[in-house]
C-alpha cells in the first residue's frame, strides 16, 4: 500500500510522509503508525496470512476426509488440525479483518481525521502477531498443539489437555485484549467524532453495524476472559471452578463459554451486514430500503444474542423448561435477520443493477446467508436438534453463515474499496473468476455436509463409516478447488497494488457517502478538515431518503 | 464483565439450588420424617463409577429399591481401595430424572465429605435417605448416581505442580 502513496503525492495531505528509504524507516513506519490507513492495512494483511494458514489446515483436514481410513494424519493431529482452523478463522481472519474494515473506512464515512485513539489503535493491532505465533508456536514445540475443538470444552481441555493449553490461554487473553481495547477506540470515535451534521441516523449502516459489534466485544470478551482464566486456575492453582471432584461443574464452563460464544458469532456476522448495506445500494443505483429498520434491525439482534446461548447446549441434560425458553428466542432471532434480508432484496428491486465483483459476491451472501440462517432454524427446533447436534448438518450450517457469509462480505469489502485506499482497480477479470469458482466450489464442499449430518456423520472425526464416503469425497474435491482460487483473491491484490488501472474518487457510478468525495488513494491524512454540512447532508439525502420527510 | 464472568459462577450455583435443576442435591442435612405416603411407590436405582482410573473397587450394595415417598431407606455403598496407598475420596451425586434432585433428601450419606481407606483396606459406606412427599406425581423411578473422585493430593493439600495435567 506504501507504493501507491509514493506514486501519488498529489493531495494536500502527503506531505509529511513518514516514508523515506531504506529498511529501518520502513519498519518504523509500520510498527509506530497510528494512522488508520496504515493500521487497518495491517489488520488486513494480517487476516490474509492467518487465512491461508487456517485454510492449510481445512485443506489438510478435508485430505485425510477423502477418503475413509486413517491414511495421512496421526488422529491426534487431525483433532489439532481442527481445532486451530477453528481457533485462527474466528480470531485470526474474521476478526481482524473486519476491524481492518473498520479502521480504514470508519473515520473516512463520519467525516474524521482519524481514529479517536491512535496510539492503543497500533497497540490493539500489534498484539495480534504475538497473539497468533503464540498460538501457532504449539504446533512446532513438543507435545500436541490444543486438539479439544475450537470450543476447548472441560474436562478434556484442563484435566487431560496438554502443556499447549496454556498457550492457547494465553494467546486468547491477549486476543481479547486486543479486541477490546479496539472496541472502546471504534465507539469514542463514533461517538465523539463525527462531522458536523453527520447525525447517527445518517451514518452509513457499515458504521452502525460497526457501533453495536464494537459494544457486543466489550460485553462478551472479559467473560471469555474470565473463562480460560478459570481453566488456568483449574489447571495449576488447585482451583475447582470446572472440577466436579472439587464441588465444581463442567456443565459451567459450557454456560461461561457460550454466553461469550453466542454474540461471539454475531460479531462476526453483524459488520458484514454493514457492508452489504454499504455495496448493495451502490450497485443498485438505489439507496437503501428502510434504512431506520435496518438499523433497529442490528440492535435487536445484539440485545437477543444476549439470550440465546443455550441453544448450543440442548443435548446437555438442561430442564425441558430452558431449552424450550432459549428455542424460543432462538428462533425469534430471525425476524429482525429476515427483515435486513428483505429489506436489502427491496434495495435490489427495480434498482439499475450491474454486477461487478463486489455486487456478485453481494448477491451470493444474500441468497447463501439465508440458507445457513435455515440451516441454524432448524437447529434451533429442540426435538429436531436432538438428531442434528455434533454432526456435520452443525458443520455445515456454521460453514454456510461463516463463508459465504463473512468471508464473502470481506472479500466484497476488500474489491469494492480496494481501489479507493490504493488508487488503482483491481482485475475485474480476475474477481470474476474468483467469485465463480469461490461461490460453486464453496458449495460443492459445504452442501453434502448437510446430508451428512443428517445421515449421521458425527463431527470431529478424523474417519467414518463406508456409508459417509461419496459425500465426503464430494465435499474435500470442493474444498480443494475452493481454496486454490482464494489465491485467485491474493493475486489480484498484488496486482492490483502493482499494475491496477487508477481508480477515479467516485470508482464506482452508483456509490455515495463521505468516502468517495475524497481521491483515490485517500490521501494518508484525510478530513483533517471536516467535510462542510452541506456535503454531508448532500450525501446523507442520497443514503437515508426516509431524513426528507 | 470480566467480574460477570467470575460472577456467573456463584449464580450458576444460587440458581442451580433455588431452581432445583441440573440434577445437584445439595449436601444439607435433613433430619428424618415420619409422615408416609404409602398411596406411591417409587423405584430407587443407585449407580456406582469411578471417575479416571481411580483403583478402587465401588458398587452400590442394592442396585434397586422401592420406597414410600417420606419413607426412610437405608442403603450401603462398598468401596475397596485396592491401590498400595492411602487415598482420599470424594462422591459427587447426581440425580436423574434432574428435577427430582431437590426432592431427594439425604440424612447420612458419604458424599457430604472425604472417605479415607488404607490400602487395600474396605468399608460399607451408608446412604440414609427419603423422598420428600412433594415429589412430583409424573416421576416413578429416581436414579441416584455417585462418581468417586481421587481428592488425596487435595486433601493433604499437596503440591499444585502439575506439569499441565491434573491427575
Amino acid at each position: 500500500m506504501n507504493e501507491t502513496i509514493d506514486l501519488t503525492h498529489h493531495s494536500a495531505g502527503t506531505h509529511h510522509l513518514p516514508q523515506q528509504r531504506g529498511w529501518w524507516p520502513y519498519v518504523r513506519r509500520w510498527v509506530f503508525t497510528t494512522n488508520h490507513k496504515d493500521i487497518g492495512t495491517l489488520y488486513l494483511w494480517l487476516s490474509c496470512i492467518m487465512f491461508f494458514v487456517a485454510g492449510g489446515m481445512a485443506m489438510l483436514i478435508r485430505a485425510e476426509l477423502f477418503q475413509p481410513g486413517h491414511r495421512l494424519l496421526e488422529p491426534d493431529f487431525f483433532n489439532q488440525m481442527t481445532t486451530l482452523h477453528g481457533l485462527i478463522m474466528v480470531f485470526g481472519v474474521v476478526m481482524p479483518a473486519f476491524v481492518g474494515l473498520a479502521n480504514w473506512q470508519i473515520p473516512m464515512m463520519i467525516g474524521a481525521p482519524d481514529m479517536a485513539l491512535p496510539r492503543l489503535n497500533n497497540w490493539s493491532f500489534w498484539i495480534l502477531p504475538f497473539a497468533f505465533l503464540l498460538l501457532t508456536s504449539t504446533l512446532f514445540l513438543p507435545g500436541p498443539a490444543p486438539n479439544f475443538g475450537w470450543t476447548f470444552y472441560v474436562p478434556l481441555s484442563t484435566l487431560y489437555g496438554p502443556p499447549s493449553t496454556d498457550f492457547m490461554i494465553f494467546s486468547i487473553h491477549m486476543m481479547g485484549i486486543s479486541s477490546i481495547l479496539g472496541a472502546i477506540n471504534i465507539i469514542a470515535t463514533i461517538i465523539n467524532m463525527r462531522a458536523p451534521g453527520m447525525n447517527y441516523m445518517k451514518m452509513p449502516v457499515f458504521v452502525w453495524g460497526w457501533f453495536i459489534t464494537a459494544f457486543l466485544l466489550l460485553g462478551i470478551m472479559p467473560v471469555l476472559a474470565g473463562a480460560v482464566t478459570m481453566m488456568l486456575t483449574d489447571r495449576h492453582f488447585g482451583t475447582s471452578f470446572f472440577n466436579a471432584a472439587g464441588g465444581g461443574d463442567p456443565l459451567l464452563f459450557q454456560h461461561v463459554f457460550w454466553f461469550f460464544g453466542h454474540p461471539e458469532v454475531y460479531v462476526l456476522i453483524l459488520p458484514a451486514f454493514g457492508v452489504m448495506s454499504e455495496v448493495i445500494p451502490t450497485f443498485s443505483r438505489k439507496p437503501l430500503f428502510g434504512y431506520s429498520f435496518m438499523v433497529y434491525a442490528i440492535i435487536i439482534i445484539a440485545f437477543l444474542s444476549y439470550i440465546v446461548w443455550v441453544h448450543h447446549m440442548f443435548t446437555t441434560g438442561v430442564p425441558l423448561a430452558a431449552q424450550l425458553v432459549f428455542m424460543y428466542t432462538t428462533m425469534l432471532i430471525a425476524v429482525p435477520t429476515g427483515i435486513k434480508i428483505f429489506n436489502w432484496v427491496a434495495t435490489i428491486y427495480k434498482g439499475a443493477l450491474t454486477f461487478e465483483t463486489p455486487m456478485l459476491f453481494a448477491i451470493a451472501f444474500l441468497f447463501l446467508f439465508t440458507l445457513g440462517g435455515f440451516s441454524g432454524l432448524m437447529l434451533a427446533i429442540v426435538p429436531a436438534d436432538y438428531q442434528y447436534q455434533d454432526t456435520y448438518f452443525v458443520v455445515a450450517h456454521f460453514h454456510y453463515v461463516l463463508v459465504p457469509g463473512s468471508i464473502f462480505a470481506i472479500m466484497t469489502g476488500v474489491y469494492y474499496w480496494l481501489p479507493k485506499w490504493t488508487g488503482r482497480m483491481y482485475s475485474e477479470a480476475l474477481g470474476k473468476w474468483h467469485f465463480w469458482l469461490s461461490v460453486i466450489f464453496l458449495n460443492v464442499t459445504f452442501f453434502p455436509m448437510h446430508f451428512l449430518g443428517l445421515a449421521g456423520m458425527p463431527r470431529r472425526v478424523p474417519d467414518y463409516a463406508l456409508q459417509f464416503a461419496d459425500f465426503n469425497r464430494i465435499s474435500s474435491i470442493g474444498a480443494f478447488v475452493f481454496g486454490a482460487a482464494q489465491l485467485l483473491f491474493l493475486i489480484n491484490i498484488i496486482w492490483t497494488i502493482k499494475k491496477g488501472k487508477p481508480a477515479t474518487s467516485q470508482v464506482w457510478e452508483g456509490a455515495h457517502g463521505l468516502e468517495w468525495r475524497l481521491p483515490s488513494p485517500a490521501p494518508y491524512h484525510s478530513w483533517g478538515e471536516p467535510p462542510s454540512v452541506e456535503i454531508v447532508e448532500e450525501e446523507k439525502n442520497i443514503k437515508n431518503p426516509e431524513l426528507e420527510h | 464483565m470480566f467480574g460477570f464472568g467470575y460472577a456467573l459462577v456463584p449464580l450458576y450455583n444460587v440458581l442451580c439450588k433455588q431452581l432445583g435443576i441440573n440434577g445437584k442435591t445439595d449436601n444439607q442435612v435433613d433430619s428424618p420424617v415420619s409422615t408416609i405416603d404409602t398411596s406411591r411407590i417409587i423405584t430407587v436405582q443407585f449407580l456406582a463409577t469411578n471417575n479416571g482410573y481411580l483403583p478402587w473397587k465401588f458398587h452400590p450394595n442394592k442396585t434397586t429399591i422401592e420406597v414410600h415417598p417420606g419413607q426412610n431407606a437405608y442403603v450401603t455403598f462398598y468401596a475397596k481401595n485396592e491401590s498400595n496407598k492411602t487415598m482420599v475420596v470424594q462422591a459427587i451425586p447426581s440425580v436423574s430424572p434432574g428435577l427430582a434432585a431437590k426432592y431427594l433428601r439425604k440424612t447420612e450419606c458419604f458424599c457430604f465429605k472425604h472417605q479415607t481407606l488404607d490400602s487395600q483396606a474396605s468399608m460399607d459406606m451408608p446412604l440414609l435417605f427419603h423422598l420428600d412427599r412433594d415429589l412430583p406425581k409424573n416421576v416413578n423411578t429416581v436414579t441416584l448416581s455417585y462418581t468417586l473422585f481421587d481428592v488425596t493430593n487435595r486433601a493433604n493439600k499437596a503440591s499444585t505442580e502439575q506439569e499441565g495435567r491434573i491427575r
